[in-house]
Protein backbone atom coordinates (compact mmCIF):
# COMPACT_ATOMS: atom_id res chain seq x y z
CA UNK A 1 0.00 0.00 0.00
CA UNK A 2 2.70 2.17 0.98
CA UNK A 3 6.07 2.05 -1.32
CA UNK A 4 8.70 4.53 0.13
CA UNK A 5 12.29 3.97 -1.77
CA UNK A 6 15.03 5.87 -0.91
CA UNK A 7 13.79 9.21 0.51
CA UNK A 8 15.92 11.89 2.00
CA UNK A 9 15.01 15.33 2.93
CA UNK A 10 17.24 18.17 3.85
CA UNK A 11 15.91 21.62 5.53
CA UNK A 12 17.39 24.94 4.78
CA UNK A 13 18.63 25.59 8.18
CA UNK A 14 19.89 29.23 9.56
CA UNK A 15 23.26 27.75 9.51
CA UNK A 16 23.64 25.76 6.14
CA UNK A 17 21.13 22.64 5.04
CA UNK A 18 19.78 20.07 7.98
CA UNK A 19 19.28 16.98 7.13
CA UNK A 20 16.61 15.39 8.49
CA UNK A 21 16.23 11.82 6.57
CA UNK A 22 18.29 9.98 4.73
CA UNK A 23 17.49 7.00 2.56
CA UNK A 24 14.42 5.99 3.82
CA UNK A 25 13.00 2.32 2.49
CA UNK A 26 10.01 1.13 3.57
CA UNK A 27 7.03 -0.68 2.11
CA UNK A 28 3.70 -1.27 4.01
CA UNK A 29 1.41 -3.62 3.09
CA UNK A 30 -2.68 -3.12 2.92
CA UNK A 31 -4.03 -3.02 6.69
CA UNK A 32 -0.85 -3.36 7.93
CA UNK A 33 -0.27 -1.19 11.30
CA UNK A 34 3.40 0.26 11.16
CA UNK A 35 4.48 2.31 14.12
CA UNK A 36 7.72 4.81 13.37
CA UNK A 37 9.51 6.13 16.83
CA UNK A 38 12.58 7.84 17.09
CA UNK A 39 13.79 10.22 19.83
CA UNK A 40 12.47 14.01 19.29
CA UNK A 41 13.88 15.34 16.27
CA UNK A 42 14.61 12.11 14.51
CA UNK A 43 12.99 13.09 11.58
CA UNK A 44 9.68 11.38 11.97
CA UNK A 45 7.35 13.70 11.42
CA UNK A 46 8.82 14.90 8.62
CA UNK A 47 8.68 11.31 7.39
CA UNK A 48 4.94 11.65 8.30
CA UNK A 49 4.94 14.77 5.51
CA UNK A 50 6.38 13.61 3.08
CA UNK A 51 3.84 10.44 2.83
CA UNK A 52 1.29 12.92 3.31
CA UNK A 53 2.27 15.24 0.58
CA UNK A 54 2.52 17.91 2.62
CA UNK A 55 6.20 18.52 1.83
CA UNK A 56 8.50 17.76 -1.37
CA UNK A 57 11.18 14.99 -1.29
CA UNK A 58 14.68 15.98 -1.54
CA UNK A 59 15.52 12.59 -3.49
CA UNK A 60 13.59 9.31 -3.18
CA UNK A 61 9.58 9.02 -3.64
CA UNK A 62 6.49 7.89 -1.92
CA UNK A 63 3.84 5.58 -3.54
CA UNK A 64 0.13 5.08 -2.45
CA UNK A 65 -1.86 2.91 -3.85
CA UNK A 66 0.75 2.36 -6.82
CA UNK A 67 0.66 6.41 -7.26
CA UNK A 68 3.30 8.71 -6.48
CA UNK A 69 2.40 10.72 -4.07
CA UNK A 70 3.54 14.87 -4.84
CA UNK A 71 0.63 16.15 -3.08
CA UNK A 72 -2.25 16.27 -0.12
CA UNK A 73 -4.70 13.52 -1.53
CA UNK A 74 -7.76 12.59 -0.44
CA UNK A 75 -7.16 8.82 -0.21
CA UNK A 76 -4.32 9.65 2.11
CA UNK A 77 -5.71 11.04 5.69
CA UNK A 78 -3.68 12.98 8.35
CA UNK A 79 -4.62 13.45 12.20
CA UNK A 80 -2.30 15.87 14.19
CA UNK A 81 -0.96 16.13 17.85
CA UNK A 82 -3.74 18.38 17.97
CA UNK A 83 -7.24 18.18 16.99
CA UNK A 84 -7.37 21.25 15.43
CA UNK A 85 -11.13 21.52 15.65
CA UNK A 86 -12.46 24.60 14.50
CA UNK A 87 -14.33 26.30 17.34
CA UNK A 88 -17.41 27.32 15.74
CA UNK A 89 -18.29 24.36 14.41
CA UNK A 90 -20.42 21.53 16.16
CA UNK A 91 -18.55 18.21 16.61
CA UNK A 92 -20.88 16.68 13.81
CA UNK A 93 -19.84 19.93 11.41
CA UNK A 94 -16.63 19.40 12.50
CA UNK A 95 -16.45 15.75 11.27
CA UNK A 96 -17.83 16.88 8.25
CA UNK A 97 -15.56 19.47 7.20
CA UNK A 98 -13.83 17.65 4.68
CA UNK A 99 -16.57 16.59 3.31
CA UNK A 100 -17.73 19.80 2.21
CA UNK A 101 -14.07 21.03 1.34
CA UNK A 102 -14.48 17.74 -1.57
CA UNK A 103 -17.65 19.32 -2.65
CA UNK A 104 -19.14 15.40 -1.61
CA UNK A 105 -22.87 15.31 -1.18
CA UNK A 106 -23.60 16.31 2.67
CA UNK A 107 -26.44 13.84 2.96
CA UNK A 108 -24.85 10.77 1.72
CA UNK A 109 -21.81 11.17 4.78
CA UNK A 110 -23.85 12.55 7.33
CA UNK A 111 -24.78 9.25 8.01
CA UNK A 112 -21.69 8.04 7.87
CA UNK A 113 -20.48 10.40 10.65
CA UNK A 114 -22.78 9.62 12.70
CA UNK A 115 -22.04 6.02 12.82
CA UNK A 116 -18.15 6.93 13.05
CA UNK A 117 -19.06 8.96 15.84
CA UNK A 118 -20.63 6.20 17.74
CA UNK A 119 -17.50 4.10 16.70
CA UNK A 120 -15.36 6.25 19.16
CA UNK A 121 -18.21 6.78 21.86
CA UNK A 122 -19.61 10.13 20.81
CA UNK A 123 -23.67 9.44 20.31
CA UNK A 124 -25.17 12.37 22.00
CA UNK A 125 -22.28 14.64 21.65
CA UNK A 126 -22.68 15.73 18.10
CA UNK A 127 -24.11 19.21 18.38
CA UNK A 128 -21.98 19.90 21.40
CA UNK A 129 -18.59 22.84 20.52
CA UNK A 130 -15.32 21.54 20.79
CA UNK A 131 -14.50 23.76 24.01
CA UNK A 132 -17.57 21.66 25.74
CA UNK A 133 -15.57 18.15 25.32
CA UNK A 134 -12.41 17.07 27.10
CA UNK A 135 -9.31 16.63 25.68
CA UNK A 136 -9.53 12.83 24.91
CA UNK A 137 -13.05 13.69 23.27
CA UNK A 138 -11.54 16.56 21.15
CA UNK A 139 -9.23 14.18 19.48
CA UNK A 140 -11.73 11.33 18.69
CA UNK A 141 -13.62 13.80 17.08
CA UNK A 142 -10.44 14.51 15.18
CA UNK A 143 -10.12 10.91 14.51
CA UNK A 144 -13.16 10.89 12.87
CA UNK A 145 -13.04 13.74 10.66
CA UNK A 146 -9.81 11.86 9.10
CA UNK A 147 -11.89 8.52 8.95
CA UNK A 148 -14.68 10.33 6.88
CA UNK A 149 -12.96 10.70 3.85
CA UNK A 150 -12.62 6.66 3.76
CA UNK A 151 -8.62 7.15 3.31
CA UNK A 152 -7.03 4.08 2.31
CA UNK A 153 -3.84 5.49 4.63
CA UNK A 154 -4.12 7.27 7.45
CA UNK A 155 -1.39 9.10 9.16
CA UNK A 156 -1.18 9.72 12.13
CA UNK A 157 1.55 12.53 13.96
CA UNK A 158 1.89 12.03 17.64
CA UNK A 159 -1.82 11.86 18.19
CA UNK A 160 -2.08 11.07 21.94
CA UNK A 161 0.67 13.10 22.99
CA UNK A 162 -1.04 16.16 24.74
CA UNK A 163 -2.91 13.99 26.63
CA UNK A 164 -2.65 12.52 29.67
CA UNK A 165 -1.78 9.11 30.96
CA UNK A 166 -4.67 7.69 31.22
CA UNK A 167 -6.68 9.17 28.41
CA UNK A 168 -3.89 7.60 25.94
CA UNK A 169 -3.86 4.12 27.31
CA UNK A 170 -8.02 4.55 26.79
CA UNK A 171 -7.55 6.10 23.21
CA UNK A 172 -4.55 3.30 22.19
CA UNK A 173 -7.02 0.69 22.58
CA UNK A 174 -9.39 1.98 20.90
CA UNK A 175 -7.52 3.15 18.28
CA UNK A 176 -6.76 -0.96 18.22
CA UNK A 177 -10.38 -1.73 17.86
CA UNK A 178 -10.80 0.83 14.98
CA UNK A 179 -7.86 -0.86 13.15
CA UNK A 180 -9.43 -4.22 13.40
CA UNK A 181 -12.90 -3.24 12.47
CA UNK A 182 -12.09 -0.67 9.71
CA UNK A 183 -8.85 -2.55 7.95
CA UNK A 184 -7.12 1.39 7.33
CA UNK A 185 -3.28 0.72 6.64
CA UNK A 186 -1.79 3.15 9.27
CA UNK A 187 1.62 4.68 9.81
CA UNK A 188 2.00 5.83 13.36
CA UNK A 189 4.41 8.21 14.70
CA UNK A 190 5.02 8.14 18.57
CA UNK A 191 7.77 8.26 20.79
CA UNK A 192 6.02 6.18 23.44
CA UNK A 193 7.41 2.16 23.13
CA UNK A 194 4.38 1.27 24.97
CA UNK A 195 1.76 2.41 22.17
CA UNK A 196 3.55 1.16 19.89
CA UNK A 197 3.52 -2.31 21.36
CA UNK A 198 0.18 -2.35 21.37
CA UNK A 199 -0.53 -1.04 18.28
CA UNK A 200 1.99 -2.02 15.58
CA UNK A 201 2.36 -4.95 13.45
CA UNK A 202 6.02 -3.57 12.97
CA UNK A 203 7.84 -0.70 14.60
CA UNK A 204 10.30 1.49 12.43
CA UNK A 205 12.82 2.37 14.46
CA UNK A 206 14.96 5.70 13.44
CA UNK A 207 17.99 7.04 14.41
CA UNK A 208 18.81 10.81 14.94
CA UNK A 209 20.39 13.30 12.49
CA UNK A 210 20.18 11.99 9.87
CA UNK A 211 16.73 10.18 10.42
CA UNK A 212 18.40 6.97 9.13
CA UNK A 213 16.04 3.22 9.91
CA UNK A 214 17.93 1.93 12.64
CA UNK A 215 15.85 -1.61 12.29
CA UNK A 216 12.44 -2.55 11.99
CA UNK A 217 10.74 -4.72 15.11
CA UNK A 218 7.96 -7.19 14.28
CA UNK A 219 5.76 -7.32 17.38
CA UNK A 220 4.22 -10.87 16.78
CA UNK A 221 2.00 -10.84 19.55
CA UNK A 222 -2.05 -11.81 18.94
CA UNK A 223 -4.35 -9.06 18.92
CA UNK A 224 -6.41 -7.78 20.62
CA UNK A 225 -3.68 -6.71 22.78
CA UNK A 226 -4.15 -4.64 26.27
CA UNK A 227 -1.96 -2.35 28.64
CA UNK A 228 -0.99 -3.79 31.70
CA UNK A 229 -1.77 -7.82 32.53
CA UNK A 230 -2.59 -9.90 29.91
CA UNK A 231 -1.77 -13.48 28.28
CA UNK A 232 1.36 -11.89 26.62
CA UNK A 233 3.20 -9.71 29.42
CA UNK A 234 6.54 -11.88 28.51
CA UNK A 235 6.26 -11.00 24.34
CA UNK A 236 5.16 -7.77 25.31
CA UNK A 237 8.51 -7.25 27.84
CA UNK A 238 10.68 -8.16 25.65
CA UNK A 239 9.54 -6.49 22.54
CA UNK A 240 9.53 -3.47 25.09
CA UNK A 241 13.23 -4.44 26.14
CA UNK A 242 14.38 -4.55 22.44
CA UNK A 243 12.87 -1.17 21.78
CA UNK A 244 14.01 0.57 24.72
CA UNK A 245 18.21 -0.66 23.89
CA UNK A 246 17.72 0.38 20.03
CA UNK A 247 16.23 4.11 21.11
CA UNK A 248 18.67 4.52 24.29
CA UNK A 249 22.09 2.55 22.85
CA UNK B 1 -12.25 21.69 29.50
CA UNK B 2 -15.83 22.11 29.87
CA UNK B 3 -17.11 25.73 30.11
CA UNK B 4 -17.34 26.88 33.77
CA UNK B 5 -19.71 29.58 33.05
CA UNK B 6 -21.42 30.15 36.75
CA UNK B 7 -25.06 31.61 37.57
CA UNK B 8 -26.54 34.36 35.54
CA UNK B 9 -26.57 37.31 38.22
CA UNK B 10 -30.36 38.40 37.81
CA UNK B 11 -31.81 41.20 35.99
CA UNK B 12 -31.83 43.52 38.81
CA UNK B 13 -28.19 42.77 40.07
CA UNK B 14 -27.03 43.80 36.23
CA UNK B 15 -29.17 46.88 35.75
CA UNK B 16 -29.07 47.89 39.57
CA UNK B 17 -25.26 49.53 39.92
CA UNK B 18 -25.14 51.38 37.06
CA UNK B 19 -28.76 52.58 36.87
CA UNK B 20 -27.53 54.00 40.77
CA UNK B 21 -24.62 55.17 38.67
CA UNK B 22 -26.24 57.39 36.41
CA UNK B 23 -29.23 58.80 38.56
CA UNK B 24 -26.75 60.11 41.17
CA UNK B 25 -25.02 61.73 38.35
CA UNK B 26 -27.98 63.61 36.82
CA UNK B 27 -28.96 64.06 40.53
CA UNK B 28 -25.73 65.77 41.40
CA UNK B 29 -25.57 68.04 37.97
CA UNK B 30 -29.16 69.12 38.99
CA UNK B 31 -28.23 69.87 42.01
CA UNK B 32 -24.69 71.81 41.38
CA UNK B 33 -26.76 74.48 38.91
CA UNK B 34 -29.41 74.91 41.86
CA UNK B 35 -26.95 75.29 44.68
CA UNK B 36 -24.69 77.51 42.58
CA UNK B 37 -26.99 79.49 40.71
CA UNK B 38 -25.33 78.39 37.53
CA UNK B 39 -27.28 80.07 34.55
CA UNK B 40 -29.26 78.06 31.90
CA UNK B 41 -27.43 79.83 29.12
CA UNK B 42 -23.88 78.19 30.48
CA UNK B 43 -25.10 74.65 32.01
CA UNK B 44 -28.51 73.68 31.66
CA UNK B 45 -30.09 71.61 34.58
CA UNK B 46 -31.54 68.48 33.37
CA UNK B 47 -35.73 69.11 33.34
CA UNK B 48 -34.66 71.90 31.01
CA UNK B 49 -33.03 70.03 28.51
CA UNK B 50 -36.10 68.14 28.83
CA UNK B 51 -38.23 70.73 28.37
CA UNK B 52 -36.24 72.34 24.99
CA UNK B 53 -36.59 68.84 23.52
CA UNK B 54 -39.96 68.84 24.33
CA UNK B 55 -40.98 72.19 22.65
CA UNK B 56 -39.45 70.89 19.48
CA UNK B 57 -39.88 66.89 19.71
CA UNK B 58 -40.43 66.42 15.70
CA UNK B 59 -37.65 68.49 15.07
CA UNK B 60 -35.51 66.72 16.99
CA UNK B 61 -35.91 63.85 16.08
CA UNK B 62 -35.26 64.78 12.49
CA UNK B 63 -32.21 65.68 12.45
CA UNK B 64 -31.19 62.66 14.94
CA UNK B 65 -33.01 60.65 12.23
CA UNK B 66 -30.47 61.93 9.52
CA UNK B 67 -27.23 61.49 11.72
CA UNK B 68 -28.44 57.97 12.33
CA UNK B 69 -28.54 56.99 8.64
CA UNK B 70 -25.43 59.11 7.77
CA UNK B 71 -23.71 57.31 11.23
CA UNK B 72 -25.09 53.84 9.68
CA UNK B 73 -24.30 54.26 5.93
CA UNK B 74 -20.39 55.25 6.60
CA UNK B 75 -20.26 52.44 9.00
CA UNK B 76 -21.42 49.48 6.25
CA UNK B 77 -19.53 51.15 3.61
CA UNK B 78 -16.54 51.04 5.77
CA UNK B 79 -17.26 47.28 6.61
CA UNK B 80 -17.84 46.57 3.35
CA UNK B 81 -14.27 47.97 1.75
CA UNK B 82 -12.14 47.42 5.08
CA UNK B 83 -12.85 43.70 5.16
CA UNK B 84 -12.25 43.32 1.39
CA UNK B 85 -9.16 45.45 1.78
CA UNK B 86 -8.21 43.26 4.64
CA UNK B 87 -8.55 40.13 2.89
CA UNK B 88 -6.94 40.95 -0.64
CA UNK B 89 -3.90 42.22 1.57
CA UNK B 90 -3.86 39.26 3.86
CA UNK B 91 -3.90 36.81 0.34
CA UNK B 92 -1.82 38.63 -1.79
CA UNK B 93 1.66 39.68 0.02
CA UNK B 94 2.65 41.84 -2.68
CA UNK B 95 0.02 44.00 -2.74
CA UNK B 96 0.23 44.11 1.26
CA UNK B 97 4.12 45.38 1.12
CA UNK B 98 3.31 47.60 -1.19
CA UNK B 99 -0.12 49.75 0.20
CA UNK B 100 0.94 48.47 4.30
CA UNK B 101 3.49 51.76 4.64
CA UNK B 102 0.66 54.46 2.66
CA UNK B 103 -2.03 52.94 5.01
CA UNK B 104 0.04 53.51 8.09
CA UNK B 105 0.34 57.18 7.02
CA UNK B 106 -3.03 57.71 5.91
CA UNK B 107 -4.15 56.61 9.19
CA UNK B 108 -1.74 58.46 11.38
CA UNK B 109 -3.17 61.54 9.42
CA UNK B 110 -5.76 62.75 12.19
CA UNK B 111 -9.50 62.62 10.09
CA UNK B 112 -11.40 65.36 11.21
CA UNK B 113 -8.90 67.77 9.66
CA UNK B 114 -9.87 66.88 6.26
CA UNK B 115 -13.75 67.94 7.20
CA UNK B 116 -13.49 71.45 6.25
CA UNK B 117 -11.92 70.06 2.56
CA UNK B 118 -14.95 68.03 1.85
CA UNK B 119 -17.58 70.96 1.05
CA UNK B 120 -15.00 71.45 -1.80
CA UNK B 121 -15.21 68.03 -2.64
CA UNK B 122 -18.43 66.79 -2.01
CA UNK B 123 -20.61 70.01 -1.87
CA UNK B 124 -23.69 69.86 0.46
CA UNK B 125 -26.04 66.85 1.75
CA UNK B 126 -25.22 63.57 3.36
CA UNK B 127 -22.37 63.09 1.21
CA UNK B 128 -19.67 64.28 2.99
CA UNK B 129 -20.80 63.13 6.46
CA UNK B 130 -21.32 59.37 4.86
CA UNK B 131 -17.43 60.20 4.23
CA UNK B 132 -15.70 61.22 7.04
CA UNK B 133 -17.34 58.58 9.08
CA UNK B 134 -16.30 55.77 6.62
CA UNK B 135 -13.13 57.23 6.70
CA UNK B 136 -13.05 57.34 10.45
CA UNK B 137 -13.55 53.68 10.50
CA UNK B 138 -11.88 52.07 8.08
CA UNK B 139 -8.46 52.36 9.85
CA UNK B 140 -9.26 50.17 12.35
CA UNK B 141 -11.47 48.02 10.77
CA UNK B 142 -8.30 46.92 8.23
CA UNK B 143 -5.91 46.52 11.12
CA UNK B 144 -8.48 44.61 13.03
CA UNK B 145 -9.48 42.12 10.36
CA UNK B 146 -6.11 42.02 9.44
CA UNK B 147 -4.63 40.99 13.05
CA UNK B 148 -7.38 38.46 12.77
CA UNK B 149 -6.32 36.31 9.01
CA UNK B 150 -3.10 36.29 10.27
CA UNK B 151 -3.25 34.93 13.67
CA UNK B 152 -4.72 31.99 12.17
CA UNK B 153 -3.26 28.73 14.02
CA UNK B 154 -0.65 26.91 12.15
CA UNK B 155 -2.38 23.66 13.01
CA UNK B 156 -5.74 25.29 10.63
CA UNK B 157 -3.33 26.25 7.86
CA UNK B 158 -1.82 22.32 7.90
CA UNK B 159 -5.31 21.05 8.50
CA UNK B 160 -6.97 23.26 5.31
CA UNK B 161 -3.63 22.03 3.02
CA UNK B 162 -4.17 18.39 4.01
CA UNK B 163 -7.48 18.30 2.56
CA UNK B 164 -6.37 20.17 -0.41
CA UNK B 165 -8.88 22.94 0.40
CA UNK B 166 -9.28 26.18 -2.12
CA UNK B 167 -7.80 29.52 -1.64
CA UNK B 168 -11.64 30.48 -1.05
CA UNK B 169 -12.71 27.45 0.85
CA UNK B 170 -9.88 28.23 3.15
CA UNK B 171 -10.56 32.19 4.11
CA UNK B 172 -14.76 31.30 4.05
CA UNK B 173 -14.88 28.13 6.44
CA UNK B 174 -11.21 29.20 8.10
CA UNK B 175 -9.56 32.44 8.11
CA UNK B 176 -12.84 34.58 8.16
CA UNK B 177 -14.36 33.11 10.93
CA UNK B 178 -11.35 32.36 13.40
CA UNK B 179 -10.92 36.35 12.55
CA UNK B 180 -14.20 37.05 13.77
CA UNK B 181 -13.40 37.62 17.50
CA UNK B 182 -10.84 40.30 16.51
CA UNK B 183 -12.88 41.54 13.49
CA UNK B 184 -16.16 42.74 16.45
CA UNK B 185 -13.42 44.27 18.31
CA UNK B 186 -12.58 46.11 15.35
CA UNK B 187 -16.32 46.75 14.61
CA UNK B 188 -16.92 47.62 18.15
CA UNK B 189 -14.26 50.59 17.80
CA UNK B 190 -15.47 51.48 14.25
CA UNK B 191 -18.84 51.78 15.70
CA UNK B 192 -17.81 54.31 18.46
CA UNK B 193 -15.81 56.33 15.63
CA UNK B 194 -18.40 56.58 13.29
CA UNK B 195 -20.93 59.07 14.82
CA UNK B 196 -17.38 61.52 15.49
CA UNK B 197 -16.94 61.23 11.88
CA UNK B 198 -20.78 62.35 10.60
CA UNK B 199 -20.70 65.02 13.62
CA UNK B 200 -17.72 66.59 12.69
CA UNK B 201 -18.76 66.94 9.31
CA UNK B 202 -22.29 68.39 10.68
CA UNK B 203 -20.18 70.54 12.35
CA UNK B 204 -18.48 71.87 9.90
CA UNK B 205 -21.17 71.78 6.93
CA UNK B 206 -24.68 72.40 9.11
CA UNK B 207 -27.52 71.73 6.71
CA UNK B 208 -28.82 68.56 9.03
CA UNK B 209 -28.30 66.10 11.61
CA UNK B 210 -27.53 66.71 15.43
CA UNK B 211 -24.08 68.00 14.69
CA UNK B 212 -25.45 71.04 12.46
CA UNK B 213 -28.11 71.68 15.79
CA UNK B 214 -24.97 71.74 18.23
CA UNK B 215 -23.30 74.81 15.84
CA UNK B 216 -26.64 76.57 15.22
CA UNK B 217 -27.60 76.34 18.45
CA UNK B 218 -24.70 77.79 19.98
CA UNK B 219 -24.86 81.09 17.71
CA UNK B 220 -27.91 81.93 19.17
CA UNK B 221 -26.69 81.14 22.76
CA UNK B 222 -29.73 78.00 23.04
CA UNK B 223 -27.35 76.20 25.29
CA UNK B 224 -30.31 73.92 26.16
CA UNK B 225 -30.82 73.25 22.75
CA UNK B 226 -27.60 72.31 22.25
CA UNK B 227 -27.31 70.08 25.49
CA UNK B 228 -30.63 68.27 24.05
CA UNK B 229 -29.15 67.23 20.92
CA UNK B 230 -25.78 66.09 22.45
CA UNK B 231 -27.82 63.82 24.59
CA UNK B 232 -29.75 62.63 22.02
CA UNK B 233 -26.46 61.75 20.33
CA UNK B 234 -25.46 59.73 23.18
CA UNK B 235 -28.29 58.02 23.29
CA UNK B 236 -28.00 57.16 19.83
CA UNK B 237 -24.05 56.09 20.59
CA UNK B 238 -24.51 53.94 22.95
CA UNK B 239 -27.53 52.42 21.36
CA UNK B 240 -25.54 51.76 18.37
CA UNK B 241 -22.44 50.24 20.15
CA UNK B 242 -24.76 47.98 21.99
CA UNK B 243 -26.01 46.56 18.88
CA UNK B 244 -22.54 45.64 17.80
CA UNK B 245 -22.17 43.89 21.07
CA UNK B 246 -25.47 42.07 20.76
CA UNK B 247 -24.72 40.88 17.43
CA UNK B 248 -21.55 39.41 18.61
CA UNK B 249 -23.03 37.81 21.45
CA UNK B 250 -25.26 36.13 18.94
CA UNK B 251 -22.44 35.18 16.44
CA UNK B 252 -19.34 34.15 18.32
CA UNK B 253 -21.14 32.30 21.32
CA UNK B 254 -17.76 30.39 21.03
CA UNK B 255 -15.29 32.95 21.24
CA UNK B 256 -15.84 33.63 24.95
CA UNK B 257 -15.02 30.09 25.99
CA UNK B 258 -12.43 29.71 23.97
CA UNK B 259 -10.77 33.00 25.21
CA UNK B 260 -10.90 32.65 28.86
Amino acid sequence: MIEIAGLSRTFKGRTGPVEALRGIDLNVKEKEFVAIIGRSGCGKSTLLRLVAGLIPATAGRVLVGGEQVTRPRRDIAMMFQRPALLPWRSVLDNVMLPVEIFGWKRQTHQARARELLEIVGLTGFEKQLPHELSGGMQQRVSLCRALIQQPRVLLMDEPFSALDALTREELAVELQRIHIQLGTTMLFVTHSIQEAVLLADRVVVLSSRPGQIRRVVEVDIPRPRSFGHSAHMEEVSTCSAELHELLLG
Amino acid sequence: MSSTTGDTPGLLSRVGPPAIGAVAAIAAWWAATAVFHIRSFFLPAPPEIVHRFLEQPEFLLQESWATLVETVAGFAIAVVAALTLAVLLAAVPIIERATLPLLVTLNSVPKVAIAPLLIVWLGYGPKPKIFLAVLICFFPLVVAAMSGFASTPADFSELSRSLSASWWQTYVKIRIPWALPQIFVGLKVAMSLAPIGAVVAEVYNPDHGLGAVVALSSTSADTPLAFAAIVLLAILSVTLYYLVVAVERLVLPWAREISG
